[in-house]
């Protein structure tokens, strides 16, 4: 049985629940008293910490992700280029280079088995002026000691062929045939149903505030109380080099480089169809261009270092620097059909490179910082390394009922008109739309609600659905995923929040204060 | 999959959609059917409870549910088939309707005409790039005048509007009336697009103050709005630093102008005017797809409900004309002849109009884009100029309209164009 | 002798209304570029009305609040009064365009009626 110096209060406790006739819940109920031990503490539900948990849920230890925001997917994974790199821009022989190709290389079988939009559209380096060319060689020779494959420098007419509306300036390109498009909520969000399907258990709206050093385990100290394991993963992006310096004596240093994005309408798809990058060279670094999995435009970023962790907001500067120079790759971006801007944190360290691995002088404590482009493109790879770092540590064995498959939610656009009415037949939530614009039903909302990991806020349906990511930004549909969530989960329409926290959007019944 | 056969189906329940399907019966068309996204007819009106509407079409005042009432009544009496909580999926050229609600599933409709009356939506935050961050609270005037007129919920307590546009003054009123704090409203433009009754009745009665040539240029509150920064804007309607005001509050809304939703129509060919953001149609109402029609805020936006429902009285009509008569409906040895907007009146609804198949008078309504003091509303047939009327003001806001004659144009036998313009006195 | 501004609300003209009153008596009106200035003006500064319109709790039907307006003008100084009676009025449904919803609201001898049919 239990022995423990907390004896007194596991009576008062069982007394308690047995009161209420069966003690169902062991783990929760271990938790309350301080008992629990976990193998594995990741800090971080972004894709970092998502593709981590999901790794390492094909082992059998006891994984737990802590999130201080009340989803997965909320800061710099939800907010950045969407890209999947080829991997020909980082330095050559650095970890970096070796997951983004790692990453890339993994991203399409990974789709399929996780159920996330992804797509290799190819990507474009463009180089505007004759004498850049021996740059845009050094970045093809660079891409080749990485191992991208397919990679080639063409001319302007291949160009041309390839992308209509590329500027009258360009004069070639780097063209890497693996660059692509990926969906990034959808990944983040399925690399964390995968893992909690596979047994990983996942607490938000808990915020790490430091931690304490046992014999053989650390003490993770959050605002929910203090959890015990022997593993820490520090994928904490903005923050990560924090919780790094409160183990380590050998700093790092982590600057949140703001990027402005503007988001076009999905009547601009098809104005490009690879992702386009300039060439960086005297004349600026410039932004990219590209369309998303989902037949938007994106153009961005912009690349500004500030202080706030949590500084999001965008400004008129960085949107007025994003309109000026979108037009450099490009000719005609209809710009008049931005539908939202938005900014992104990426997790700048120092020394532009990311650092995973066993902190020295702190055994068990587990970085995975410094995590910037392309840390997206990454993920997977990034989430083997963590995962394997920790088994070589553990010894733990493979699960042998790990289920490495997941089922993504239904979208009933790719259905034919035929499955689409059976559908509706079986399930009459699928013929209501609630979102207008994206042509989002019911049915999706409610699967987005229910499943493992639900969505609780409007965001979180949103980045599930794309419910509200239209052009008219979530203002028609807004009232009605409100009653849908209050309904599901069974709260007060004003419990409902834009995404967790005090994010409400109900604040009152009318008159209540006159 | 289920497929039916109407003579006219008319995509939206709201005001225009229900005067178009009343007048098409009315003309003598027996098969028709509305199809309605939102669970109740009526459309926006249903939210917009303020008083107002209704002064041309029934001589009274009535509040935006009475006035629907009115048509929803006439529709019922009409013994009109509508469906609810339908959405339209796609329309084909051959003008196949795929439509889907919970009861019939997915299903298809052959109609011989087809009116397009979806109205439009507001601007959105994003297309209007407001810096700052993306918190809870900032609000579409129509969202929130949603949740306050039907749900009864206060979307806030202390409130900053951008744009003063009528939805946004009537919403300032609104939430004074529940027990809100409207701080400021605040208009890019260097005068208002809404009515001066609605400045009068809705800000000055309550003291609330409108600042022209002002934005917003900083959105405070990382999860729920916590102050707005509004500055005054230049000509180039660039904020002038230094004149920045930071408003305490816990709510944004954007009354910012009005978008056609034409993704529909788009999508089935209609050819659209990059000015208005709807179809391009003649004096039928019919757009370049034959048998189509459009009536209503999907066409252009409009200031007044009375003149949608005027306009989708003529909608239904030419439908149902349509219907009677085949391709035939409107024989015409003339040429459609192009009515060009120039100096300062911005589009014309119809585009063209063709001498012989019109009726003997025909409003054309246009707006201008800018305020005119003491100006002249002209029409020129080719270089002569038939109409030049005072006025003692024309603004943006409010709709205008001409005239034009049969008779008039009979003596224009070779006429390739009429221009509508505002010459300055 | 008092002095008034206002701005008329008749067209999209917005004329700057002035209004001298004696007492209660209005002895001029100036600034109008037509009749319907005049008549605005005075009755705006004699006796200003206004319809005012809210919504009310419905319940047991379709939609959770009916919307309302009280039947006629009511002086424009007793619109919050109207506003503090209608706070938790609630209603059956179901409601029809015209039911009465309170009558004699705020004293003011007008009725809150129903501006809309839920069922």
């Amino acid at each position: 049985m239990i022995t423990s110096p907390k004896r007194d209060v596991i009576i008062v406790f069982l007394s308690q629940e047995m009161q209420g006739g069966i003690l169902l819940d062991i783990s929760s109920f271990l938790e309350r008293i301080g008992e629990h031990m976990y193998d594995v503490i990741i800090i971080g539900a972004g894709v970092s910490g998502a593709a981590s948990a999901r790794e390492l849920s094909r082992y059998k230890l006891n994984v737990c992700v802590v999130e201080k925001e009340e989803d997965v997917c909320c800061g710099t994974s939800k907010a950045n280029s969407a890209i999947a790199h080829a991997g020909f821009d980082a330095e050559s022989g650095s970890l970096m280079a070796k997951l983004n190709v790692e990453g890339n290389q993994m991203m399409a079988e990974l789709s399929k088995e996780l159920d996330f939009p992804f797509k290799q559209n190819g990507s474009l380096v463009v180089c505007l002026h004759e004498e850049e060319m021996p740059n845009l060689e050094k970045l093809y020779e660079r891409g080749i000691e990485n191992g991208v494959k397919d990679l080639r420098i063409i001319n302007r007419k291949e160009l041309v062929e390839l992308e209509p509306n590329i500027s009258d300036e360009a004069v070639a390109a780097l063209y890497a045939p693996t660059g692509g498009i990926v969906c990034p909520f959808g990944m983040n969000i399925a690399f964390a149903e995968n893992a909690a399907q596979n047994g990983v258990e996942f607490k938000f709206d808990t915020e790490v505030s430091g931690f304490e050093k046992k014999e053989d385990t650390w003490i993770v100290k959050t605002n929910q109380g203090d959890f015990e394991t022997r593993y820490v993963v520090n994928a904490a992006g903005v923050y990560a080099d924090q919780f790094h310096n409160m183990v380590s004596d050998k700093k790092l240093h982590i600057t949140p480089r703001r990027g402005d994005y503007c988001l076009l309408d999905r009547t601009t798809e098809g104005f490009v169809t690879h992702t386009i990058f300039q060439l960086p060279s005297k004349y600026g670094k410039g932004v990219l261009v590209t369309p998303t999995v989902h037949g938007n435009t994106l153009v961005g970023p912009t690349a500004i270092d500030i202080e706030n962790r949590e500084g999001t907001n965008t400004t008129q500067e960085g949107i007025d620097e994003l309109i000026s120079k979108a037009g450099t790759t490009v000719k005609g971006l209809p710009i008049r059909q931005v539908i939202t801007s938005f900014a992104g944190l990426r997790a700048h360290e120092d020394g532009h490179e990311f650092y995973i691995g066993e902190v020295e002088g702190a055994k068990g404590f587990i970085d995975c910082a410094g995590i910037e482009s392309p840390g997206l493109t990454s993920a997977p790879a990034i989430g083997k390394m963590v995962a394997e770092i920790v088994r070589d540590l553990t010894n733990a064995e493979e699960k042998p009922d790990f289920v490495g498959v997941r089922k993504g939610i239904l979208d009933p656009k790719t259905l034919s008109n035929e499955e689409r009415a059976a559908l509706i037949k079986e399930n009459p939530a699928y013929g209501n739309i609630i979102c207008r614009c994206e042509m989002v039903t019911e049915g999706e909302i409610i699967d987005a609600i229910n499943r493992p990991l639900g969505a609780k806020s409007l965001d979180g349906v949103k980045r599930r659905t794309r419910a509200g990511m239209g052009r008219c930004q979530a203002g028609f549909c807004s009232p009605r995923t409100i009653e849908i969530l209050a309904r599901e989960r069974g709260v007060d329409p004003s419990e409902i929040t834009k995404s967790g926290g005090n994010s409400k959007i109900i604040v009152g019944i009318n008159k209540d204060r006159i | 999959m289920l497929r039916q056969v109407y003579d006219i189906v008319i995509v939206g329940g709201g005001p225009a959609g229900l005067a178009a399907a009343v007048s098409a019966k009315r003309n003598g068309i027996e098969s028709i059917l509305v199809l309605e996204r939102d669970k109740e007819l009526g459309g926006i009106l249903n939210q917009c409870i303020h008083n107002g509407f209704g002064l041309h079409t029934f001589k009274e005042e009535l509040t935006g549910p009475e006035y629907a009432g009115r048509f929803i009544e006439q529709l019922e009496d009409e013994k009109i088939e509508y469906k609810l909580n339908t959405m339209v999926m796609d329309i084909s050229d051959e003008k196949v309707i795929t439509a889907m609600n919970r009861e019939d599933g997915m299903f298809e409709i052959e109609a011989k005409a087809v009116i397009l009356a979806m109205g439009c939506r507001e601007r959105a935050r994003g297309a209007l790039n407001i810096p700052g961050y993306r918190p809870a609270g900032i609000y579409s005037a129509g969202t929130a005048q949603r949740l306050v007129n039907m749900e009864g919920y206060m979307p806030g307590r202390e409130v900053v509007i951008l744009g003063s546009g009528d939805i946004g003054l009537i919403m300032a009123r609104r939430m004074t009336l529940e027990g809100a704090k409207v701080k400021v409203v605040a208009e890019l433009l260097p005068y208002s697009g809404g009515l001066k009754r609605n400045i009068v009745q809705c800000l000055d009665d309550f003291g609330i103050p409108l600042k022209l040539s002002h934005t917003v240029v900083d959105i405070d509150g990382k999860e729920r709005v916590e102050g707005i920064t509004i500055a005054e804007v230049d000509e180039n309607r660039k904020p002038i630093p230094g004149t920045e005001e930071h408003y305490t509050c816990d709510t944004l809304l954007l009354s910012c102008g009005l978008i056609p939703e034409n993704e529909i129509s788009r999508s089935l060919g209609v050819e659209m005017s990059p000015i208005t953001s709807g179809p391009l149609v003649n004096e039928c109402l019919e757009t370049n797809v034959e048998g189509v029609f459009a009536c209503g805020n999907v066409l252009h936006v409009h200031d007044l409900v009375d003149f949608v429902s005027e306009e989708a009285k003529a909608a239904g009509k030419h439908a149902a004309e349509y219907v009677k008569n085949g391709a035939k409906h409107q024989p015409s040895t003339a040429k459609d002849i192009p009515i060009v907007a120039t100096d300062g009146a911005r589009y014309t609804v119809p585009r063209t109009i063709n001498p012989e198949r019109m009726d003997e008078k025909h409003t054309v309504r246009f707006r201008v884009g800018d305020v005119y003091k003491n100006c002249y509303v002209s029409v020129y047939f080719g270089d002569k100029r038939v109409i030049h009327r005072k006025r003692p003001v024309v603004a943006p806001g409010e709709m205008e309209e001409v005239v034009l004659k049969k008779e008039e144009l009979a003596a224009f036998p070779d006429l390739s164009q009429i221009t509508v313009k505002i010459e300055e006195a | 002798m008092e002095t008034r501004e206002l701005i008329c609300i008749g067209c999209p003209m917005g004329c700057p209304l002035k209004v001298e009153m004696n007492g209660e008596e209005v002895s001029s009106v100036s600034g109008n570029t037509c009749k319907r200035g005049d008549d605005y003006a005075r009755k705006e500064v004699t006796n200003p009305t206004r319809i005012v319109t809210s919504s009310v709790i419905v319940e047991g039907g379709s939609l959770a609040a009916v919307s309302v307006k009280t039947k006629e003008d009511i002086p424009k100084g007793k619109i919050f009064e109207i506003m503090k009676a209608l706070k938790g009025v609630k209603v059956q449904a179901p409601v029809h365009i015209g039911d009465v919803i309170v009558s004699n609201v705020a004293d003011t001898g007008v009725d809150i009626i129903a501006t809309k049919n839920i069922f």
